[in-house]
């Protein structure tokens, strides 16, 4: 299918759908509060106040335009196409979370709410909700599966040097997927005073749509830089899905020019064959799932599944809903690699462009090595370095059997 | 007329006010379900909000959590569910049963199969959590056409126009959620409440159950003065944690709190 400006301004829908997916489906409770915050975004959006404050932000205060960087000896190692890394890892907080968290804490600010809650897998979310609100003297608790509160403990300490609360959650399987559920409780029962900075463009209406907004600063970056440094459109874009909102901001500008490969790359963990992996646009299949209808990892019986990934920022049963159309649609193309290819393109990038990517980034630094002896040495593909590594050196240290 | 109304329309006529307990099925085990729910009956429900299971009851608070995970450790699926009131339905033809639960589950087994298995088993409405009126124009018609009501949460954040259209969209009664928050949470404000629900009765003609926060038969006595029926689930389903290694005592725990209640809310008609 071939895509339009025209087709794409009419989605979301006025009721948040995504063909299929998306919508709104959340207890009665939330419903005034999610169809306020629709009202308000869609007035706001077209505020020059609030855009110019945004943009300004996102300048100053995240240091943006982040880079595209030509990954030369990474290029000539790997053969084929060129390789260029889109540095979202250079934003403040280390990570493309941050564009998502400034655009929401404005929002909260312009909608008078004093408190805010945000739910975290790998904790770039909630460092970055964690220091917006410090930045704005907001109220912060962060909600974070007990299992990646271990996996993530520097990122845990970070949010509570910037003031936040961060609450361990210990239902279900301690991950990130309990953490949203939790979130969602205090949200429900905090509704007056509280707002929910959902950290990916999951969720109910309309937060697929205003995370995919803040987060298209990405592609459009991208769009500019790569027609005056690598003289082209580039022909591939690759970023990492979890919930995917690094991958829609790098995506969403470029949906309608037809030339421009994309590839989300999902947690294959242990293998897809295994079952124990987060990949439910390769192996998943639709139905409801926090507030949104999209991709689900599930059993017969519609109960979510267990993940797997050694990646907590990945390790999610669901995925946006706007990833969920793009894949039927077939624009764009839906892959997985494991758990050790990821820390194989880690490594990799690490010895030899001498910059470390967050596991949840090395998935897409994976599978671009991949993809990059297939095409001519005339392309271009950019990978979405979503996030620094930093975070994640106790984890390869513990795989390398190094105490650290 | 369906069972529900029915049953809500004698009520009305004697003066009375529908008592509305809520289990998880499954739990503490699906065997010991249609059991459970004779003992309902014979503490003093009207109607049985029975719950089905879902790894991710985000409405829920821990209490109910924990039913979810118990019955799931057993294994149980919506399918099952539907085969326990089917059950239940050989022996007793009369009490209303509301399967209760989120989307999901249905999505997976398919709504139409899901309908059809529902209304062959004898249940008689549905009411999900995480279904807004917004979303549900696929499944509400196969609901209507099985003679299955479909029923509705309404909050304390429901705007007249909301209260409004999802009234339009319900049969059987409507939920009213007493208090903002989760189940088994929060104190009850019975001020707040009588308020909400003599305003809901302006714009609706559809009976009122409320839910969330009753606990024992004063606060079942205050809600119902102001309400059609009260939903009694958490404190219900603590008590099946807390005796559920032996099923004889259970039972006599969930009496012995059900039916004072049944008591308190029987003194309001005299």
């Amino acid at each position: 299918m071939k895509l339009t400006e025209e087709m794409l301004s009419a989605l979301p829908d006025a009721r948040g759908h995504f063909g299929a997916y998306g919508g709104r489906f959340v207890s009665e409770t939330l419903m005034d509060s999610l169809m306020t915050l629709e009202k308000e975004y869609l007035r706001l959006k077209k505020d020059p106040e609030f855009q110019r404050t945004f943009d300004e932000d996102l300048a100053h205060y995240v240091g943006r335009p982040s880079p595209l960087y030509f990954a030369e000896r990474l290029t000539r190692e790997t053969g084929g196409a060129q390789i260029w890394l889109k540095r979202e890892d250079l934003n403040h907080t280390g990570a493309h979370k941050v564009n998502n968290t400034i655009g929401q804490a404005l929002l909260a600010s312009f909608l008078g709410k004093k408190r805010v809650i945000a739910e975290t897998g790998a904790g770039q979310h909630g460092v970055a909700t964690a220091t917006v609100c410090a930045r704005l003297g907001l109220e912060c608790h962060v909600f974070m599966g007990a299992e990646d509160v271990k996996r993530q403990s520097l990122n845990v300490y970070r949010m509570k040097l910037l003031g936040a609360e961060v609450h361990a959650v210990q239902s279900g399987t301690k991950t990130l997927k309990d953490a949203m559920n939790d979130a969602m409780r205090d949200w429900v029962s905090n509704v007056d005073d509280t707002f929910y900075i959902i950290g990916t463009v999951a969720g109910p209406h309309p937060y697929p749509l205003l995370v995919r907004d803040f987060q298209s600063v990405i592609g459009r970056e991208t769009r500019e830089q790569s027609l005056a440094q690598a003289g082209r459109l580039p022909d591939a874009l690759v970023a990492c899905v979890g919930g995917g909102s690094n991958a829609i901001g790098m995506f969403y500008p470029f949906l309608t020019d037809e030339s421009v490969q994309m590839y989300g790359v999902e947690a294959g963990g242990l293998g897809i064959d295994s079952g124990q992996h987060a990949a439910p646009l390769c192996a998943g299949r639709p139905g409801v799932l926090h507030g949104n209808r999209t991709y689900l990892m599930e059993d017969e019986n519609g109960q979510i599944a267990g993940t797997h990934s050694v990646s907590a920022g990945l390790d999610y049963p669901g995925v946006g809903p706007e990833h969920s159309w793009l894949k039927d649609i077939g624009r764009a193309q839906y892959v997985s690699v494991t758990d050790d290819e990821a820390l194989d393109g880690f490594r990799k990038l690490t010895r030899v462009e001498g910059i470390m990517p967050a596991l949840e980034t090395a998935h897409a630094v994976a599978y671009a090595l991949k993809l990059a002896p297939t095409m001519d040495k005339d392309q271009v593909i950019v990978i979405n370095i979503s996030g620094r590594g930093d975070k994640d050196i106790h984890t390869i240290a513990q795989l390398d059997g190094i105490e650290a | 007329m369906s069972r529900i109304e029915g049953v809500l329309k004698t009520l009305k006529g004697q003066g009375r006010k529908a008592l509305i307990p809520y289990i998880t099925a499954g739990d503490p085990h699906p065997d010991q379900t249609v059991e459970l729910m004779h003992t309902l009956v014979e503490a003093g429900a009207d109607i049985i909000e029975l719950g089905v299971p879902f790894s991710d009851p985000m409405a829920d608070g821990p209490v109910i959590q924990l039913a979810c995970e118990r019955a799931l450790k057993h294994g149980t699926s919506l399918r099952q569910v539907i085969a326990m009131i089917k059950e239940f339905r050989s022996t007793n033809d009369s009490t209303p049963v509301v399967l209760m639960g989120y989307l999901n589950p249905m999505e997976a087994m398919g709504y139409e199969a899901f309908a059809d298995a529902a209304a062959d088993a004898g249940v008689d409405g549905i009411l999900t959590v995480d279904l807004p009126p917004e979303e549900a124009d696929e499944v509400a018609p196969l609901f209507t056409a099985r003679n299955l009501d479909a029923i509705f949460l309404l909050a304390p954040t429901t705007t007249d126009d909301r209260i409004r259209s999802i009234s339009e969209h319900s049969s059987g009664y409507v939920y009213y959620v007493s208090v903002k928050g989760i189940t088994g949470a929060g104190k009850i404000n019975v001020d707040e409440v009588a308020a909400k629900v003599a305003h809901i009765h302006e714009i609706t003609a559809l009976p009122v159950g409320v839910g969330f926060g009753i606990r024992d038969a004063e606060t079942a006595a205050a809600i119902g003065r102001v309400s059609d029926g009260v939903i009694v689930g958490s404190v219900l389903v603590d008590t099946i944690a807390r005796n559920q290694a032996d099923s004889d005592q259970l039972k006599r725990a969930l009496t012995d709190l059900l039916h004072p209640m049944r008591e308190a809310l029987d003194g309001l008609a005299s």
